[in-house]
């Protein structure tokens, strides 16, 4: 037992083994490649009430290996406001890594993220998105999409999804783009380009949940691949708000083999053709900026 | 030292300012600010300020203003920030917190009605609301004494047998609004009495945890119980800010409590803020005339000076509590507290007047009523209303 704790006490992986964390939990794959996103660079994360400080356990045991600061729910881009400013008058060079839930970057931290994205904090935003309140116990948010089972939809909800990225795009944050646990090679590149990018970096997870999805935990992975494939969830990175970059174009893949592997997709309320016309139009949308407002070739993390 | 005509928002704008400069050889300062009547002008001289290490980041609401504190504070700086009223009702969640953190931020409130209705107007409703938080609370009477216990309050707050925040507070518009010759302190000085702020739970990569994260009821009830007994250490370490206080600047400022008079006095006014200034002056025109009457200051609320009180009211027969705030259902709020530092104490006539809510001019001849009234009585009755606006 000594021996097991002192493996965990010494491990140095930003997420150590023995966390609390579901089997089939994004957010833990998430955090394993944010690391080998980031090699040597060690953060300081800044979670507020979420999963991710569920994740740390409970005091004086931590399930991270970097300092964590714990904030109030709608607080993270505040706090890691003070410790970037902080760290920039002393020359540290750790980045600051907000590391925060959907209910806390759609809802309730949506003006204090607003303004860090205003004032062009130095501080790198990472929402694992899980399209419900999750440590609640599955409760709809304005990340939910349509017509989605949860505790509070109990009959599917009624409204659409909130566009964050295009929320984000609108304070002309220098770099914003989304995240596939299934693209890894993708993934790393864009942690590498938001560390090598100053001010606020918006990075956006969609995060399998098995517990509020009603899916197979070993499918999470299997399940983002087609979110991404079918066209629901596109890979895309968008610099300074105004100029994009689509990182994959849908294949084909039918709407299906993602919804109907989650129990949540089962509500009379949903419509596979209404989903896919709403699909349909958002790449209609995104393809029209990224023609008209390419990245800049040179818009792309190289290694030194 | 200069002296200087200036208004309590300069004169605290000026000090928080010349505290965090005093850190610039440590990990520098960092504060939030956000606007709102009748503290902004206290904001605004922060963000005018040229910090050699420093930043006052203009935030979207008071909530996130005591955010910042608690980032840069965790981040091993000298942390503060200023509100009044309904931003202090706004801030609250990270009041709270700031307190749980033990974090040393030091804040200054200007004491406003909450609302509705909308009132702008000088008030103890707002700090009190925060009574129940991890917090030290001093109440300054005039301008000097401001200054004086912003420094006072960075001193204990640092002090790493205290490690808790600390409110300052003063009256709305009648001190941060009105000007008053200063002595304001130099930096030389401020960079002598306070020290460089250290942080013993500061994020470190060396040795990285998790700050603020989950615990047991065996761990919350420990951190709880560390809380008050950090509270209990606060009147010794004040009375020591005290004593350097004076060594450096010269000057001696007022302790948690103040007995005037009391001694030779059956009757005892109690008092806070500028209304104890006020009931000084109608105190010393009845001594003059040969009354009896002595007064109690109170500067600090939390921790609640109850040894202080019980020692102060001992011999004295009647005690009118002024209290400029409010708990609906109970009464005013300083009398609540003395009332409970007294219990067992046998033949004192304690009687609350709740008086001057929402700005209501309190003067001199509003202190004779009441002095009237209290030395006409045989029992105390429930707080009287004494309404000063007719």
């Amino acid at each position: 037992m000594t021996a097991t704790l002192s493996v965990i006490r010494d491990c140095d992986h930003i997420l150590r083994p023995g966390n609390t964390n579901c089997a089939g939990c994004g957010m833990s794959v998430g955090l394993q490649m944010l690391e080998q996103g980031l090699g040597r660079t060690r953060p300081t994360l800044v979670i507020p009430a979420c999963c991710g400080i569920v994740t740390a356990g409970a005091f004086p045991t931590s399930g991270y290996a970097v300092p964590v600061a714990a904030t109030t729910f709608a607080s993270a881009p505040a706090v890691a406001t003070g410790i970037s400013t902080v760290y920039h008058l002393n020359g540290d060079a750790h980045p600051v890594i907000c590391w925060t839930g959907d209910g806390g970057t759609y809802d309730i931290g949506m003006a204090t993220l607003s303004a860090a994205a205003e004032r062009n904090e130095n501080v790198i935003y990472i929402c694992y998105d899980n399209e419900i309140y999750g440590n609640t116990g599955g409760q709809r948010s304005s990340a939910t999409p349509e017509g989605v089972r949860t505790t509070t939809t109990p009959r599917g909800k009624p409204e659409r999804k909130k566009d964050i990225m295009r929320i984000m795009a609108a304070h002309r944050v220098p770099y914003a783009a989304t995240l596939s646990i299934a693209h890894r090679e993708d993934f790393l590149r864009k942690v590498r380009t938001a560390l090598a990018t100053p001010g606020f970096r918006f990075l956006l997870l969609l995060s399998p949940c098995p517990t509020g999805w009603k899916s197979e935990p070993e499918e999470s992975v299997d399940l983002i691949d087609h979110a991404v494939r079918c066209g629901l969830f596109p890979l895309m990175e968008i610099f300074d708000g105004t100029r994009y970059r689509v990182n994959a174009l849908p294949d084909g893949t039918p709407l299906e083999r993602y919804t109907e592997r989650q129990r949540r997709y089962t509500s009379t309320e949903i419509n596979s053709k209404h989903i896919k016309e709403e699909i349909a139009d958002q790449w209609q949308t995104l393809s029209a900026l990224a023609h008209a407002f390419p990245a800049k070739s040179r818009e792309q993390f190289e290694p030194a | 030292m200069a002296r200087d005509l200036v208004t309590g928002n300069g004169a605290a704008g000026y000090t928080l300012a010349l505290a965090g400069q005093a850190n610039r050889h440590a990990r520098g300062c960092c504060g939030g600010a956000y606007p709102i009547t009748p503290q902004t002008e206290i904001i605004e001289y922060l963000r005018a300020f040229e910090f050699e290490k420093g930043r006052i980041v203009p935030v979207e609401s008071e909530h996130s203003a005591m955010a910042v504190c608690i980032g840069a504070s965790l981040a091993g700086a000298r942390a503060f920030t200023a509100s009044s009223s309904n931003g202090l009702a706004y801030m609250t969640e990270n009041v709270f917190a700031a307190g749980y953190f033990r974090l040393p931020i030091v804040m200054i409130a200007v004491n406003r009605t909450l609302g509705p209705p909308w009132n702008i107007w000088a008030d103890q409703g707002d700090s009190l609301a925060l009574r129940d938080a991890p917090w030290i609370q001093l109440y300054a009477e005039c301008h000097q004494e401001l200054v004086d216990t912003i420094l006072l309050a960075f001193r204990v707050a640092e002090d790493h047998r205290v490690l808790l925040p600390a409110m300052v507070c003063m009256d709305g518009f009648i001190v941060s609004h009105t000007q008053m010759i200063v002595d304001l302190p130099e930096q030389e000085l401020v960079d002598r009495y306070l020290p460089v702020c250290s942080m013993p739970h500061s994020l470190r990569h060396d040795h990285p945890q998790t700050v603020g994260g989950l615990a047991w009821p065996r761990e919350t009830e420990h951190m709880r119980h560390e809380i008050q007994r950090a509270m209990d250490r606060v009147p010794e370490v004040l009375e020591a800010a005290i004593e350097d206080f004076e060594r450096i600047f010269g000057r001696r400022p007022r302790g948690a409590v103040t007995a005037e008079h009391v001694d030779d006095s059956e009757t005892v006014v109690i008092a806070s803020n500028t209304i104890a200034r006020t009931a000084r002056n109608a105190v010393m025109e009845r001594r003059e005339r040969g009354d009896r009457i002595g007064l109690i200051s109170t500067k600090m609320f939390r921790p609640f000076p109850r040894d202080a009180f019980r020692t102060a009211l001992s011999g004295v027969r009647r005690a009118a509590v002024l209290d400029r705030n409010h708990s609906p259902g109970s009464g005013g709020i300083f009398w609540q507290e003395i009332a409970a530092s007294l219990q067992g104490e046998q033949g004192l006539l304690l009687q609350d007047y709740v008086v001057g809510l929402g700005g209501g001019d309190v003067t001199q001849d509003v202190i004779h009523r009441i002095i009237d009234d209290i030395e006409s009585r045989t029992a105390p009755t429930d707080p009287v209303w004494e309404e000063v606006t007719v």
